[in-house]
């Protein structure tokens, strides 16, 4: 269980937000809305661990998620704004390297049928450099489909560059992801629905 | 544990796959050496005697040079395409990320360079039986240069202008270094052999390899915040 007891979050000069409080259970999928600039990556990074909250805490099974680090990592999946992904690599081996990251050793086999779930195991052994935005943002999403064992992923803009058949496979994804019992909270500017027995919405507002 | 050697090993073998597919980057840094050493004859004069007294000062120089030149690639493109987001997110600790990353970029900037210097001393007239401290002198140093530079590399990640301020803050610090592995070669030739130089060299890398990922790795934190 994710919760996070009053967060404020500053850049810069200015107050994104202040006095959050959200609680994040298995089996249920949180939406985070909000205009441009409202704060919806800083939160995420928050929840993540990556950016210091200038108030409040984060924890995971009632831990401080700044103690407990590199367990909280081990069991959480986070795929940002950027894909992280490099060119001169195949898709296999960005995936590849991406899941012993987060600890876990994946066989060929497995690799390509994630990339096959996501629809670019055709590409499977051209370097990625010779893809487009959307097929590397396949790559990265791809990541999901291998991990089904983690039991939080926090996804920023997820959608952004896909075209719809592959919304659909992560919408898909993540759908199947919360039914098995795991938490997932995610941001969007697309307006679509995702199956899940609890659906939670916060809203950040405008700037 | 096993678990986490397997993650280092991923990395280490990805830093250098990422090498092998970008040579021209690395053979930039090996020419960089070759020309900056071979300037030197040219400038201070055929003198014999002269060239074999610069010749491990020179060469040390120019190593400390190329391997600093070298130094933003650690972090930067990682940075850059957001992989090192997640590998500050990674269930291995991030000093040990750090540490298998610089072993990997020594591998490919600085290897090269040990490698190279015996072949480029012999325009110094440097006496053989010395190539063997010289080599065994950057093999002990270069990588304390790597581990110092890589905190040098982590406090600049994604500053304007950092490549300047990555040398006025990382050479300052190479300068112990560069003062005994230079003089190693000097104390071989005055017979009093190269051993205390090269003990203090390996009490260099030690130190700088305990350390310095841990320190990088905080200042890498410090970066993404």
């Amino acid at each position: 269980m994710l919760e996070a007891a009053g967060l404020q979050c500053v850049r810069g000069e200015r107050t994104l937000f202040s006095g959050l409080n959200l609680t994040l259970r298995g089996g249920e999928l949180l939406r985070i809305a909000g205009e441009n600039g409202s704060g919806k990556t800083s939160l995420l990074r928050i929840l993540c661990g990556l950016l210091a909250p200038a108030e409040g805490s984060v924890r995971w099974q009632g831990q401080d998620i700044r103690r407990v680090r590199e367990a909280f990592w081990s069991e959480l999946v986070y795929v940002g704004h950027a894909n992280a992904i490099k060119e001169d690599l195949t898709a296999a081996e960005n995936l590849a390297i991406a899941c012993a990251l987060q600890g876990q050793q994946t066989g060929a086999g497995r690799l390509r049928a994630a990339l096959e779930r996501l629809g670019v195991a055709a590409s499977e052994r051209e370097p990625t450099r010779a893809l487009s935005q959307g097929q590397r943002r396949r790559v990265a999403l791809a990541r999901l489909a291998l991990s089904s064992q983690a039991p939080l992923w926090i996804l920023d803009e997820p959608f952004t560059a896909l075209d719809t058949g592959a919304v659909a496979i992560v919408r898909e994804l993540i759908a199947e992801h919360v039914a098995r019992g795991a938490a997932v909270a995610y941001t969007t500017h697309v307006e679509l629905e995702i199956a899940a027995a609890v659906a939670l919405r916060i809203d950040l507002g405008s700037r | 544990m096993s678990e986490m050697l397997e993650t280092l090993h991923w990395i280490v073998y990805r830093d250098l796959l990422l090498a092998l597919r970008r040579r021209s980057d690395l053979l930039t840094i090996l020419l960089f050496f070759v020309i900056v050493v071979s300037l030197f004859p040219l400038g201070v004069g055929p003198d014999p005697a002269m060239l074999r007294a610069i010749a491990p000062g020179v060469i040390w120089v120019a190593a400390l040079l190329a391997s600093m030149l070298a130094l933003s690639r650690i972090f930067a493109l990682d940075h850059a395409d957001g992989t090192l987001e997640q590998m500050l997110l990674a269930a291995t600790p991030l000093g040990a990320i750090v540490a298998a990353k610089v072993l990997a970029h020594w591998l490919v900037t600085g290897l090269p360079l040990v490698l190279l210097a015996p072949v480029l001393a012999l325009q110094f007239d440097l006496p053989q039986q010395f190539l063997g401290d010289l080599v065994l002198s950057l093999l002990l140093g270069t990588p304390a240069l790597s581990f110092i530079g890589a905190i040098g590399a982590a406090l600049t990640l994604g500053l304007r202008g950092g490549g300047a301020l990555l040398a006025l803050l990382v050479l300052p610090l190479y300068i112990p270094v560069l003062v005994v592995g230079a003089g190693a070669l000097d104390a071989a030739a005055a017979g009093l052999g190269a051993g205390a130089h090269l003990l203090l060299l390996g009490a260099f890398l030690v130190v700088a390899g305990a350390f310095a990922p841990w320190v990088a790795a905080v200042a890498l934190r410090i970066a993404h915040e």
